[in-house]
């Protein structure tokens, strides 16, 4: 099986993987990071979003070994210090959760869409969101924590 | 007030509440947490009435070992039954803390001040605390359902927002699901479902037995249950597909292809009158009732909603071990208790060698696949002893198999007698059951319920579903209208032989109800060329009820002025009768290509007195949204090779793209009983978005759901 370096939330990694096992089981399954989740392995849902290079991106179907060289940041390594980042204390002031399940995407997507623009059109937040599905109904209070960054700047 | 069965059935305050000599307070209750955040509204009201800080309350998950037995997480009774329960037992244990106090401090109770839990004499400034009077020791007495409740003007933490509890958990990704889990030796799992819910497995390619076998794969086979466990998930996933290739399975009878309603309509069916909200067995359906020659305005309409399916974002999931004559489970089922016993009952062991602890799961809003996963997980479990096993359904196994909620046809006549009231009121609704848990009954009842047992070997027989006598059960829930409408004609019809596993999804039969009374409620209006606010208004008699239609309909505004382009629509319901209040005001347009966009929407909820108004809100917003997407986007559809709705694209939901802005009124009463919140806005939800449809368009459509195709037949039809 062959041997990978990941470089996940800023510490460098070595797994074994076959070739096409994709990044989300590494991240679960090896390295113990079970935060993003495995909701449809299709890149329908949104729920295994994990930051690639600053960037959200899906990982329930590209292999791990894509990843090698790339910085990875899952929503474990988003709080620094003990300290939540703006996107998660915005998620928990605008009670942007029921469930849960969906949650690690969101505060995934919403962090990759503010390292783009401090002020992000609505344009560009739905874009941001449009792969991720929520089914408790939390949409709105997402867009409202969205707000409030954009506010927060 | 009305007998709460959690408390009739765990009367000892022991099963709720423990004070430990460290400093908590440890609560038990036996409704589990789904996101509806009842462990927030619970421990606050712990909190409240014990006079400690909320970071005191420790919420205890429940299991079958010890805690309460509270019997199913469902029909927004959770407040009403855990909430009142709660409650109760810690003004109980407030009063025998309180009394202990006295005697340690020799000072009346009246002289006694309590402070996050440190108990001072006011006359000598001595003192004690709760943890020292009772640290980590039973109380040993019964709860006193007469126990003094803290007055509205006294409290200080409930209807106060907060913080859910758990968030911090989840926005980190510490929050772990049962899919999440992780144990020393644990195996992964997945089951492989034959192609369609007839088919049944005749046999598997021995040299790919062979070949799964020496790759250290276990495949766990009885019957037509075919499963397979290993050490790597990715490789399970894999390894499960190459063992549903390598199966033959029966080509014997398909799945029923003929149109849905017409199956709703023709198939065989026990149809009964309801009144006063309860179905009567044995009486003939009387006649329909006939419009008065005079009638201002007179009409007939069916209205139709497809199958849905609950959709958890995270499919079903279950880890098990089977240890000696022992089961141990771990699972997001709503009702462990329920689950045990039909567990117990089908693999002949004592419930007491079941134990089942509940863990998060993701969202399920109802009888989802929860409970068969468990039991999926069991079954490998026994195959493989010792071992923990974590199963897992795929997106398909979820999309496929969890028993969906079922197609409704919805019948309705009525009048506007000259004058002007509501009369000759027909509702007829048609549906396969809406509940199929596996609860206990007669012998094979609960057992037949769990899908893996019907693909044993020796399955329990399936026992047609008996009608649900329960006031505002399942396919009669809220088909009595809350409107002052003398006598009105309303059939249930309990249709047999249709297509799909059926069970309870948020609101059972309300929603379809909700939606398709008060769509006919706004053709009357137009027919008889009144405002559909004001025909609401004059039928209505509870403050309660005018107050939630007045908040929405003032706030969206005449629903004869929407802007050039837009619809306004209305909608509301008391959640059988007796629950939470609430309405819907929406502001749409239909665009170019057909497709329903929301531009505003207005809740207004009254749920009693509020505990959470954070939950509260996210209840009613998260209603909103999920019966918004029932309504415009989904229907669960099949060939008679099977499901075809697989995946989230082939079942497609609401996105970000279609989410409105939302107002959300909450009429809070604090001197007024909880009334469950979780189901309230979804009928009539769907009804005000049908309504402003109508509006926008000029058509109405009386088919949910509201996509381009169904629109354009609507259209094509008027």
């Amino acid at each position: 099986m062959p041997t990978l370096t990941l470089q996940v939330n800023g510490k460098a990694r070595r797994v074994d993987a076959e070739s096409d096992t994709p990044l989300l089981q590494v991240l679960r399954n090896q390295l113990g990071l079970t935060g993003a989740k495995l909701g449809c392995g299709l890149e329908q849902c949104g729920a295994c979003a994990v930051l690639v290079d600053g960037q959200s991106r899906l990982s329930c179907v590209a292999a791990a070994s894509e990843f090698e060289g790339k910085d990875i940041v899952t929503v474990e390594g988003l709080a620094q210090d003990g300290k939540l980042s703006k996107v998660q204390r915005a998620f928990i002031a605008e009670t942007a959760a029921q469930c849960g399940y969906c949650t690690p995407g969101m505060v995934i997507a919403v962090t990759g869409l503010f390292r783009r623009s401090a002020t992000p059109s609505d344009g560009e937040v739905r874009a941001a969101l449009s792969d991720h599905l929520c089914r408790c109904g939390s949409h709105a209070r997402i867009l409202a924590a969205v707000d409030r960054l954009r506010r927060e700047g | 007030m009305a007998e709460n069965p959690s408390l009739t059935k765990n009367p000892q305050l022991d099963s709720w509440i423990a004070i430990t000599s460290d400093g908590t307070v440890r609560v038990r209750m036996g409704k589990v947490d789904i996101g509806q955040k009842i462990s927030s509204a619970v421990s606050r009201l712990a909190a409240e009435e014990l006079d400690v800080a909320p970071g005191r309350i420790v919420m205890i998950r429940p299991d079958t070992i010890d805690g309460p037995d509270e019997g199913m997480t469902s029909g927004s009774n959770s407040m009403e039954e855990s909430g009142n329960a709660v409650r109760l037992a810690s003004a109980t244990a407030r009063a025998v803390l309180l009394a202990k106090a006295s005697v340690a401090l020799g000072v009346e109770v009246d002289e006694l001040d309590i402070d996050d839990g440190t108990i001072t004499a006011r006359s000598t400034n001595s003192s004690t605390t709760y943890w020292d009077l009772q640290g980590d020791q039973a109380f040993g007495v019964p709860i006193d359902i007469a126990a003094r409740i803290k007055p509205a003007a006294a409290r200080k933490l409930v209807g106060k927002p907060a913080a859910p509890l758990d968030l911090e958990d989840i926005v980190t990704g510490r929050h772990v699901f049962v899919n999440d889990m992780s144990m020393e030796g644990m195996v992964h799992a997945r089951p492989v479902r034959p192609p369609h819910a007839l088919a049944r497995l005749e046999d598997v390619d021995d040299t790919v037995l062979k070949k799964l076998a020496g790759d250290g794969f276990t495949v766990v086979r009885d019957g037509s249950f075919l499963a397979v466990a290993g050490a790597d998930e990715f490789q399970v996933i894999k390894a499960a597909r190459v063992l549903f290739n390598a199966a033959r399975w029966t080509s014997g009878p398909k799945l029923d292809n003929r149109d849905i309603y017409e199956q709703l309509t023709t198939n065989a069916r026990m149809s009964m009158p309801v009144v006063d909200g309860l179905p009567v067995l044995d009486t003939p359906v009387p006649p329909p009732l006939t419009p008065p020659a005079d009638a201002k305005a007179s009409l007939s309409a069916r209205y139709e909603r497809a199958y849905i399916m609950h959709g958890s974002i995270g499919p079903s999931a279950g880890l098990a071990v089977a240890q000696g004559d022992t089961l141990e489970i771990w699972t997001h089922s709503q009702g462990i208790y329920l689950l045990r016993t039909s567990l117990a009952e089908l693999l002949g062991m004592p419930a007491g060698n079941l134990r089942i602890h509940h863990r998060p799961g993701s969202g399920c809003y109802g009888h989802n696949g929860a409970d068969d996963a468990a039991v999926d997980a069991a079954f490998v479990a026994r195959a493989m002893p010792g071992v923990p096993v974590l199963l897992k359904w795929t997106r398909e196994d979820e999309h496929a198999w969890e028993p969906y909620s079922p197609a409704m046809v919805m019948d309705l006549s009525g009048a506007i007698a000259s004058d002007g009231s509501i009369t000759a009121w027909n509702h007829e609704s048609h549906s396969d059951t809406h509940v199929m848990r596996p609860r206990p009954g007669v012998a094979g009842l609960g057992p037949s319920r769990l899908l893996p047992a019907r693909y044993l070997a020796n399955p329990p027989a399936v026992i047609p579903p008996p009608p649900n006598m329960t006031h505002h059960g399942g396919i009669h829930r809220n088909l009595e209208p809350l409107y002052r409408i003398a006598e009105p004609r309303l059939v249930k019809h309990l249709v047999r032989d249709l297509p799909h596993r059926t069970s309870a999804l948020r609101t059972l039969g309300a929603f379809a109800n909700v939606y398709a009374l008060e769509a006919f409620l706004d053709e009357l209006a137009e027919a008889a060329g009144e405002d559909p606010v004001q025909l609401r208004l004059r039928h209505l008699d509870d403050p309660r009820a005018r107050a939630c239609i007045e908040a929405v309909a003032s706030r969206i505004g005449p629903l004869s002025e929407a802007p050039e382009g837009y619809g306004r629509g209305i909608g509301f319901a008391q959640y059988k009768n007796a629950k939470a209040y609430a309405a819907v005001a929406v502001e749409l347009t239909v665009d170019g290509n057909d497709r329903v966009r929301l531009k505003r929407a207005v809740i207004a909820g009254d749920a009693g007195q509020i505990v959470d108004p954070m939950g509260f809100t996210a209840q009613l917003e998260g209603g909103f949204i999920q019966s918004a997407s029932w309504t415009i986007h989904e229907a669960v559809t099949h060939d008679p090779d099977g499901i075809t709705s697989r995946d989230w694209d082939s079942y497609p939901i609401i996105g970000f793209d279609n989410i409105p802005e939302i107002e959300t009124v909450l009429l809070d009463q604090p001197d007024e009983p909880f009334l469950g919140a979780g189901e309230a806005v979804c009928g009539p939800t769907g009804a005000a978005i049908v309504n402003a449809v109508a509006r926008a368009t000029g058509v109405r459509p009386r088919r949910l759901p509201l996509t381009p195709d169904n629109l354009r037949a609507a259209a094509l039809s008027a």
